[in-house]
């Protein structure tokens, strides 16, 4: 254990933190833009810079280690226009589609543009890059856009030390650093498992889900129903048995999009199904919307008010179980309901269809 | 599980995969194993197939599908026989040592070799590896359970980590990846003819008159029928009414055409589901659910980690609450229930099931929101089990048990000469009911095809990409050929996802004696090219 000092204030840390697992320990708030958590930490932005008594310059805080008596100032004027001017240098190196997005606000705002934003970066007026990269777009859910990239290296953290599919990687041309991601037309001969950590990981939206898209698309939603921001409720994944913890993003009434959580299990990974693939279904225009009951005259299933159809249900059944008892019916349940449906669903079997026989698709 | 996911990616120093292929089936799983062996943790893979993590495999054994007891009866022996028990966990822990030693003696590293169509050197290496890890770990899947001696292959297994002492312990243990979202859920709530709620017996009488006194009803004695067995009773007319909820059978069971005619012969059909499935078509009665997004609830993962669903959006106007529905049937016919809401029903839950009677919907959206809690989790206090038989097994003593191997219900003949094994693949699930909606999905993987080997493909003139028809005993299907060296020569691989050449038309609806689950990992196929 370490004794330093954070803002004036006695801490105690850990031996091999961080300065900055230091100070998020203690709930001390140091902007940081290249660094995630169990994902990536190169170091490269200097947007976490603090100052260290005795040292000439900042550091960056996500990659010193805190030592005995050390005394930190996360917070001055001098760091408010350093970490500003390193802001600064990422955008003017690129061309004006950065610039513009740095400058939004509001529900579609990105990481960067909200940093921007908290630092009071002016967006420079002359940019030296353009934006004549082609954007990569082959795999149906994944996109990049190198104009928007800030080659922070979380996209590679993400494939490389959390899904560790290695199929994203950074490479050098001259002295740029660029992101090799396996979105192109040759996607399929990749590993690329289209898990989507990466556009999760990313700060700057260049590498996206194409499904964000879509969604910006005029949809009809429910009536009466608006929401100004998004929501994001926190749930469980309904595919696998992992048990994955997502958050469902709520916009109007609708489900538009799907980010991990830190679950026990899946440690903010999500794949392909539990990101891309877990809501559309949901306002799929062929959900059942009313009973349906087959007639006795057409043979046919046709629409039907609930009364009479749990009616048919409920006197159906009643006449089964009175005159041929209740092993003459079986009820299945559902693997992928919850556990309050199944339990109520077995408890029905027993006590009013008064059958032993249920199971679940657990063999099948 | 026995084991957590975390507890193994963290602390095992071997995995053992057997017939598993998460990548595919259980992505992030898979993502957590790539973790574990970049930290430096083996890896033996033992699956027909090759699969995706067989190439980061120290180990891979293709066994011949349905080979599984041989397998493990023989990694038993060599165990033993290398000195590689763990005496002190046999002496104190287990019974039945001596029994099923003399059993697995048969069971020579040469015999074991020939029957599962494995290097013996890889045999005894995996033995050695298996043996000598301070934590071993094994994982499997369906394909170990979806045979006729699916429970042999299970208890099989067990014997290889009690032989060895890797129970109760880190990084260890017997854990099978459960495949469905709340497969673990649906069992453990009593979805099962014999169980109610946390396993309770229905034949036990004491159980019975706790659950008749809550519930406040006579409940029937009967031992029920496993729904894989109520097939063939719709056909003799024993079972004469369905109450189906959420579940394609007609896509997802084996032997689609037998499925067709028991659903066909009975009297009275109810499903309940979000959508017109192909199993819903045939009912006399469909009834608009809910989706997890539309309900406050929680599942069980493969862990036994209960972790909440929270309701997102309104369902479709039309459609009801599920819980709603039942409760509505229920005091329709005679049953008073009152109307609950889900964390109510957990409450309930928990004074019924001793493994749930510290679970609640306020301790899992407080305290307990970012891990859940891990039955058993028995009081209000009581912070979940990561671990399972740390100092004991829950019958005290762990029994050895003396599976024999037999082979398969259906064998390749001159007639039908390859072996089908059925599968996941990563971008759909189940039936389709669900990704099947998401438009990439279906561009990616939107159609039925068949894994064949190169020399097979060869000697019948089929090429990568081709149409071809495939044939057994119960059916015929059109799919597409997919030539390379991921399955050996003989064996065959289709996905159960797709309509179009839906594998199970196929499948063979051959029982487990125990668990009865359908051998859908063999059966005899042919192979024609069409003309």
């Amino acid at each position: 254990m370490h004794n330093i000092a954070i803002n004036g204030e006695p801490v105690i840390a850990r031996e091999g933190a961080t300065i900055l697992e230091a100070a998020r320990k203690v709930g001390v708030r140091i902007p940081t833009l290249c660094f995630l958590k169990e994902r990536s930490g190169v170091a490269s932005c200097r947007v976490c810079v603090v100052e260290v008594e005795g040292e000439p310059y900042p550091v960056p805080a996500c990659a010193t280690p805190v030592r005995d008596g050390m005394e930190i100032t996360t917070d001055s004027p001098k760091l408010a226009a350093y970490r500003k001017m390193a802001l600064e240098l990422i955008l003017s190196s690129k061309g004006a589609a950065l610039a513009s997005l740095a400058c939004e606000e509001g529900a579609e705002a990105t990481e960067l543009s909200k940093l921007c934003c908290e630092l009071g970066v002016q967006v420079p007026a002359d940019v030296d890059g353009t934006d004549a990269l082609p954007v990569v777009e082959g795999n149906p859910f994944l996109s990049y856009d190198p104009n928007l990239c800030i080659e922070c290296q979380r996209c590679v953290g993400a494939c490389n030390a959390a899904a560790r599919n290695h199929s994203l990687q950074s490479r050098m041309r001259g002295s740029h650093v660029l992101i090799d991601a396996p979105f192109g037309a040759d996607w399929r001969a990749t590993d690329c498992e289209s898990c989507g950590n990466c556009a999760q990981a990313c700060p700057t939206g260049a590498l996206s889900l194409k499904s964000r898209r879509r969604s910006e698309a005029p949809v009809e939603t429910p009536a009466g129903v608006q929401d100004a921001e998004a929501r994001f409720v926190r749930t469980t994944c309904p595919h696998c048995g992992v048990g994955c913890q997502l958050e469902l993003e709520v916009r109007d009434g609708r489900i538009v999009g799907a980010r991990g959580a830190q679950g026990a299990s899946n440690r903010s990974l999500l794949c392909v199904k539990g990101r891309s693939a877990s809501y559309d279904f949901v306002s799929s225009p062929d959900r059942l919307t009313s009973p349906l009951v087959r007639s006795p005259e057409t043979g046919e299933l046709e629409p039907a008010t609930w009364d009479e159809a749990l009616d048919v249900v409920a006197s159906r059944f009643t006449a089964l179980r009175d005159e041929c008892g209740g092993e003459s019916i079986a009820a299945f349940a559902c693997s992928r309901s919850t556990n309050e449906d199944v339990y109520l669903f077995q408890k029905m079997a027993r006590t009013a269809l008064r059958s032993n026989n249920i199971d679940s698709c657990a063999r099948v | 599980m026995t084991n957590s996911i975390d507890d193994i990616v963290e602390h095992a120093d071997v995995i053992m995969l057997v017939g598993s292929n998460p990548e595919e089936a259980h992505p992030v799983i898979g993502m957590r194993i790539r973790q574990a062996v970049e930290r430096g943790c083996r890896l033996i893979v033992v699956d027909p197939r090759r699969i995706g993590l067989a190439s980061k495999a120290d180990i891979h054994l293709r066994v011949r599908p349905g080979t599984n007891v041989a397998f493990a009866n023989g990694m038993v022996n060599l165990l033993i026989s290398l000195g590689l028990a763990d005496d002190e966990f046999v002496r104190e822990r287990t019974e039945g040592f001596r029994i099923m030693q003399a059993q697995v003696e048969e069971f020579t590293a040469d015999y074991v070799a020939r029957t599962c169509g494995i290097a013996v050197q890889d045999l005894v290496s995996a033995a050695k590896m298996y043996g000598t890890a301070r934590h071993a770990a094994i994982l499997y899947c369906l394909g170990v359970t979806e045979h006729t001696t699916g429970t042999d292959g299970v208890m099989a297994l067990s014997n290889i980590a009690m032989v060895t002492g890797n129970l109760g312990k880190p990084g260890s243990g017997m854990n099978p990846l459960r495949g469905q979202n709340n497969v673990q859920g649906a069992c453990d709530m009593g979805a099962g003819p014999d169980d109610y709620p946390g396993y309770q017996k229905v034949w036990d009488p004491k159980v019975r008159a706790k659950f008749e006194q809550t519930w406040g009803v006579e409940l029937p004695d009967w031992a029920g029928t496993k729904a894989t067995e109520c097939f063939p009773a719709m056909l003799e007319g024993k079972i004469k009414g369905l109450y189906l909820f959420g579940e394609d059978p007609v896509r997802t069971d084996p032997d689609t055409s037998h499925v067709l005619k028991s659903l066909a012969a009975l009297d009275f059909f109810v499903v309940q589901d979000l959508f017109l499935t192909e199993t819903a078509k045939l009912a006399d009665v469909v009834l608009p659910g809910r989706c997890y997004a539309e309900k406050e609830g929680t599942f069980t993962n493969t862990e036994r980690r209960v972790q909440r669903v929270r309701k997102a959006v309104e369902g479709p106007e039309g459609s009801r609450l599920d819980t709603e529905i039942f409760t509505e049937v229920m005091n329709r016919m005679g049953y008073v229930q009152p109307k609950l809401s889900g964390a109510e029903l957990m409450d309930e839950i928990a004074t019924l099931t001793p493994t749930y009677g510290g679970i609640s919907h306020a301790r899992l959206d407080g305290e307990a929101f970012d891990r859940g809690l891990q039955w058993p989790c028995t009081d209000a206090h009581h912070p979940g089990t990561p671990i399972m038989h740390i100092s004991s097994f829950s019958g005290s003593v762990g029994a050895f048990s003396t599976p024999d191997f037999i082979r398969s219900a259906e064998l390749p003949d001159d007639e039908y000469p390859f072996v089908l094994m059925t599968g996941r693949v990563l971008y759909q699930y189940n039936a389709c009911a669900m990704t099947g909606r998401t438009p990439g999905t279906s561009e990616i993987a939107g159609d039925s095809f068949i894994e064949i080997n190169t020399c097979d493909a060869g000697a019948l003139g089929i090429t990568d990409g081709e149409r071809i028809r495939v044939s057994s005993r119960r059916g015929t299907v059109e799919t597409t050929a997919r030539v390379s060296s991921k399955t050996n020569p003989g064996e065959t691989w289709m996905p159960f996802h797709f309509q179009d050449g839906n594998a199970n038309w196929l499948t063979h609806a051959a029982l487990d004696r125990v668990s009865k689950a359908p051998e859908y990992k063999v059966c005899a196929i042919k192979i024609e090219k069409l003309q």
